[in-house]
């Protein structure tokens, strides 16, 4: 009995403040409102597959690809001697990992303005030791390094929570069974680490797909990408059906991401976040 | 030699992420407009920020709603992370992902998703749909900070005071909440932290008039560099950095208590365990 009463103000809340926006976004992609009424319609979304809106897609998910690819490639090695034995005080290397994270996420952005710009710090060194200057603000390059900046630690954290809870006797008999490291790497420890990349890329390409914040403050007002496209359909434009319907599109994909991630997870890790 | 190689790997990723704020840091105290040339030391921007009157309203508006939304946050979340402790099977399992699904989504989604709700009811948009998305966003992390705590709670606790003479109400206030309290406040802090950092989320749900230091800084930055905006960084990054040092102090000293013998299901070793580091970045990745 108590602990039914309990559950009602939480449940009461997320009902109101998440289940039923979600609905609305819902509600409006597959309504349109004209003078005459309101009515049911999949035009929001056929729109979405127009010429134009399609290149905004492409663009989103070609540089959320590249971002997550190079945060892989950076990120796992990184994972990797974290989890070894490589530092002493992990603790503290740890720490000073996820200390920049806490730097609000837009001053962290604006911060490589400050680098990038054409007579910033960047353009200022390369002139110092005589290399010529180098314009990338406002570019693919720049927004994809602002992406790859701030979303770098989501894909460090995830592996290395992996790789530390690896145990050690299975790398160890691979190699008393006579696989080289580069075999205990690929058919050992790879294979083990996959939950923590596949969340990983998730949480890496999820928010370089749904940035707007980086694309606008890095790439210049004339970069689109689907953020930018669903704030302007919401703060410029107030066509609230077509944001909604690439809202959905973008829920759609985290669903299905959260059901390949689910795929992968054990048991036991129902309060941890990977 | 391969550790070493290894070692200088990570310090060039950590050169990379640190360079940034150090170049703003700096910078904050460059006398010069121009961004590239070092013009002497000032404080002349960290004066002028704070006479900015759209600035200082901001902050004012930051510190109210990041207190007002943890501390709401904190006592529904605390509760429901009883109620969830307590429940069992298919009904644990969809209150769990229903608590995943504001941590889950975009900002950006749960941003026009608040928007859309809140003009829809016809709510004004201002101080209160700013903090009632705040407090929305906010309860997930305090429930994700108690509820291992309470796992970690021997459950004869309860019994043994009531064995004792309490009355449940005493047991519960007593003996229970002490018990999770470091939980609740990791919670609680965690909130607050991420109440200040947010951006997504409020530049869609407040209204004119009201504004956070990111929304100002944000539409500073559009505006191009401004020094005032480094002072402000520099001074927000030592905020967290502060905050963040409180939680992970706490954290420790736990962890201390829990080896001297204290409560004997906790873990063995800090050094390595990845609990120790849970609940911050299991937080703040969107």
């Amino acid at each position: 009995m108590k602990r039914n009463l309990t559950m009602i103000p939480y449940l009461v809340w997320m009902s109101l403040f998440v289940i039923i926006p979600m609905l609305l976004i819902v509600y409006y992609a597959f309504t349109v409102t004209t003078p005459e009424g309101t009515t049911w319609t999949l035009e929001n979304f056929s729109r979405f597959f127009e010429p134009i809106y399609l290149r905004v897609l492409w663009r989103s998910v070609a540089l959320a690809l590249v971002c997550t690819l190079i945060c892989l490639f950076i990120g796992y090695p990184v994972a990797m001697i974290m989890a070894g034995n490589a530092f002493t005080r992990k603790n503290v290397v740890m720490l000073l990992f996820i200390v920049p994270m806490w730097m609000n996420f837009l001053l962290r952005t604006y911060a490589w303005l400050t680098i990038l710009e054409r007579n910033g710090f960047l353009n200022v060194f390369f002139s110092t030791i005589g290399l010529p200057q180098m314009n990338i603000l406002y570019t693919n390059t720049a927004v994809v390094l602002g992406m790859v900046y701030n979303f770098l630690p989501f894909m460090v954290l995830p592996i290395y929570s992996v790789l530390s809870k690896i145990d050690k006797g299975v790398i160890e008999a691979a190699g008393d069974l006579g696989a080289n490291s580069f075999q205990v790497f690929m058919r050992v420890i790879f294979p083990l680490s996959l939950p923590g990349v596949v969340s990983g890329i998730t949480m890496v390409f999820m928010p370089a797909l749904t940035t707007f914040v980086i694309s606008r403050l890095l790439g210049g007002g004339q970069f689109t990408l689907i953020g930018n496209l669903i704030e302007q359909q919401f703060l410029v434009v107030g066509n609230w059906g077509f944001g909604s319907a690439i809202s959905m599109v973008m829920i759609v994909v985290i669903l299905l991401s959260m059901a390949v991630m689910s795929f992968f997870e054990d048991e036991d890790k129902e309060a941890t976040l990977w | 030699m391969v550790k070493f190689l290894k070692r200088c790997y990570v310090y060039l990723i950590f050169a990379f992420l640190y360079m940034p704020i150090m170049v703003l840091m700096v910078y904050s105290f460059n006398d010069s407009r121009s961004r590239g040339a070092w013009g002497g030391f000032t404080f002349r921007w960290y004066v002028e920020l704070f006479q900015d009157r759209t600035i200082m309203t901001s902050l004012y508006y930051t510190l109210l709603i990041g207190i007002t939304a943890s501390l709401i946050a904190t006592v529904i979340g605390t509760i429901a992370a009883f109620a969830i402790h307590n429940s069992r099977g298919l009904k644990k399992k969809l209150v769990m992902n229903l608590t995943y699904i504001p941590v889950l989504n975009p900002d950006i989604v749960t941003a026009i998703s608040l928007m859309i709700l809140f003009v829809f009811v016809k709510l004004r948009l201002g101080f209160v749909t700013l903090l009632l998305a705040h407090i929305t966003f906010n309860i997930p992390y305090v429930i994700l900070s108690v509820l291992p705590k309470l796992r970690q709670l021997n459950k004869h606790l309860y019994e043994a005071a009531l064995d004792l003479g309490a009355t449940p109400t005493q047991a519960f206030w007593k003996v229970i909440i002490p018990e999770i309290m470091p939980g609740i406040i990791t919670g609680m802090l965690l909130a607050f932290t991420l109440s200040i950092d947010d951006f997504v989320i409020s530049f869609f749900t407040t209204g004119s008039g009201v504004s956070t230091l990111s929304i100002t800084a944000y539409s500073m930055a559009r505006r191009g560099i401004n020094p005032k905006i480094n002072a402000l960084s520099t001074i927000m990054f030592l905020l967290v950095l502060v905050l963040l040092v409180i939680v992970n102090v706490r954290q420790e000293r736990e962890q201390k208590k829990g080896m001297n013998g204290k409560n004997g299901s906790k873990k063995q070793n800090g050094s390595s365990s990845p609990e120790y580091t849970d609940p911050q970045y299991g937080s703040k990745w969107m």
